[in-house]
């Protein structure tokens, strides 16, 4: 059976759940190989958690060379480890982080293989070609493509499957890179790693209360009610814009993608840049004083109404009826 | 120094983009425009420019690959206050992906020559893909410095503060390099009148494929390495219930909805 690389998505060693969503895609093209860039020692663990995603293999390729730099180092690495790995090689899928799409970028390149990115599922044709779904043009249409040139590189958005237990063999590989010192030439000087809220990754919830710019920079309602549904907190452009909360909570067409089961949105007019970014969650709610704000053309559910009223209100019924 | 900003000419967001009957973006049905992720990386261009010790000697050209309407993304970038132009137009180029078009970019970067500086947007507004410019690093084998928010260079020293997926970090690199700016990294200026006019005399070179000595058989959709299998708009959303809010009554059906989805 042909092997299907998997760039597993991790933060020092910890495991993210897109890992074994890809995982879970990657058996239904061939055999699922993960890969692991990062430190030597965390190998053993990290495989282990791999297996029980159905990993038939797992190359753990130490970062000792590779972790102070950008990107081009880890393109290497994984252009000499598709190499050796030679024909039986099916696609080869990355998480599509900004990271991971510029590593596949990098990697198409090297490789003369054609590049697909930020599909929302991958399966596999009647002769065994993956074949990809993208949303497209803010989620307006959606596309079906395949590679026609060399290994698929496929860059996969976080929340594309359900990822399934399956116990696999999990046989390590240490496989040894050697980087060129043209790739070692953008140097990551210093690296302030974002802290940890306590809720969940934006990208990977099951539920997103967004705020803009109707908050008036007041997010104390929005958090509310995302730790009343155990959700996470995200923000239009203008709220970022005015300062009111960092970037990296910024959902649309620059910041993130979001596809959660239920996206609730308050004081968020809608624009298409904000669009691109959610309008493929499945179930969408929006709270806004103005009702003839463009997000009340998405909504399954809306209110029209003060988000400082309703979402505290909201809140509070959550919690009771939770108990 | 020489700085080129790579510029796209793409379909207007805000309106209804479609596909063509060969599965590609329709770039006629509806008007065009310079990407507004890329006037990001021309706002940058023209403020390293003016921070120069002399900025008469930094060049700064607005280059893009696009068929004839595309000129007008040069145009814009003249007319914020580029220098120079070039557009690469050739039939043959229609229907590239993304491999294809860092190609010719990447040939037109070295046939404008001696190059410091690749500035690019963080994305196109209508691919979206946020690869073109890693790309194009690794086709001028040059260090890769991208989604910069914060630009900061002396002398050949580049140094930027990227958000990253997990970290915030600073980067450094030495030039010649391709870096991309994200919408972080400062308002775009609008072209004054004085600008619009002096655009109107400033070089623009245009390029076929032979001039840039790429061959027609390396690009275009016929040996595209991805193929668009199918193009479908998706479904408009049935319309949802808009209830207002009157003394709470709109917390009450929103958590009645939310219970009924089984969110709760």
């Amino acid at each position: 059976m042909t092997e299907v690389l998997v760039l597993i998505d991790h933060a020092d060693g910890e495991v993210k759940k897109p890992t074994y969503e890809l995982l879970t895609i990657a058996r239904g093209l061939g055999e699922p190989s993960a890969v692991f860039i990062g430190s030597g020692d965390q190998g053993a663990a990290v495989a282990e958690k791999a297996k029980s995603y159905g990993a038939a293999k797992v190359y753990v390729i130490d970062d000792a060379d590779i972790k102070g730099y950008l990107v081009a180092p880890k393109a290497e690495a994984l252009q000499q480890l598709v190499q050796h790995i030679g024909e039986d090689l099916a696609a080869v899928l990355i998480p599509s982080t900004f990271e991971g799409k510029e590593v596949a970028g990098r990697l198409a390149v090297k490789l003369g293989s054609g590049l697909i990115t930020d599909a929302v599922d991958v399966q596999a044709d009647g002769d065994g070609t993956p074949v990809t779904t993208q949303s497209v043009f803010a989620g307006n249409y959606t596309v079906t493509a395949k590679v026609t040139q060399g290994t698929p590189i496929i860059t996969v958005k976080p929340n594309s499957a359900t990822p399934e237990a399956a116990e696999g063999a999990a046989e390590v590989e240490e496989f040894t890179v050697t980087v060129s010192d043209s790739a070692k030439s953008a140097q990551i000087v210093a690296s302030q790693p974002r802290k940890a809220s306590g809720r969940p990754e934006l990208t990977e919830a099951a539920i997103v209360v967004a705020g803009g710019r109707g908050t008036g920079g007041k997010f104390e309602p929005v958090e509310g009610l995302a730790d009343a549904l155990g959700g996470a907190v995200g923000a239009s452009r203008a709220a970022v814009d005015s300062g009111w909360i960092p970037h990296s909570f910024q959902i649309g067409q620059t910041g993130k993608t979001v596809s959660p089961q239920l996206y609730v949105a308050g004081g968020i007019s809608g624009a298409i840049q904000h669009r691109a970014g959610m309008q493929t969650s499945k179930t969408i709610v929006a709270v806004n004083k103005d009702e003839e704000a463009p997000i009340f053309e998405l909504v399954d559910f809306g209110v029209v109404g003060d988000l400082h009223a309703v979402f505290p209100a909201a809140a509070e019924k959550v919690t009771e009826r939770k108990g | 120094m020489n700085i080129v900003v790579c510029v796209k000419y793409v379909p207007d967001a805000t309106a209804d983009r479609q596909f063509e009957s060969d599965k590609t973006v329709d770039r006629e049905g509806v008007d065009g425009l310079l990407s507004e992720l890329d006037e990001y990386a021309v706002e940058q261009a023209l403020q390293i420019k003016e921070k120069a010790e002399d900025p008469a000697s930094v060049q700064v050209i607005a280059l893009t690959v696009a068929p004839a309407a595309g000129v007008d993304a040069v145009r814009k970038a003249l007319q914020m206050g580029a220098d120079q132009g070039v557009h690469v137009s050739d039939d043959a180029i229609a229907g590239s992906d993304a491999g294809a078009t860092s190609l010719v970019l990447a040939k037109a970067v070295q046939k404008v020559g001696d190059v410091d500086l690749v500035l690019c947007g963080m994305a196109s507004t209508d691919g979206a893909m946020s690869v073109v410019p890693a790309m194009l690093a690794e086709r001028l084998d040059l260090p890769q410095v991208t989604l910069a928010s914060v630009i900061e260079t002396q002398g050949d020293q580049v140094r930027i503060k990227r958000d990253g997926d997990t970290a915030t970090e600073v980067i450094g690199a030495t030039m010649p390099l391709v870096m991309s700016v994200t919408d972080q990294s400062g308002e775009a200026r609008y072209p004054s009148f004085k600008g619009i006019m002096a655009a109107k005399k400033k070089p623009l070179e245009t390029y076929s494929l032979a001039d840039l000595g790429v061959e027609a058989d390396q690009v275009g959709l016929s040996v595209a390495w991805t193929q668009v299998q199918d193009t479908t708009a998706r479904p408009p959303r049935t319309a949802g219930e808009i209830v207002t809010d009157e003394d709470g009554s709109g917390a009450t059906a929103l958590v009645e909805f939310l219970a009924a989805k089984k969110f709760i």
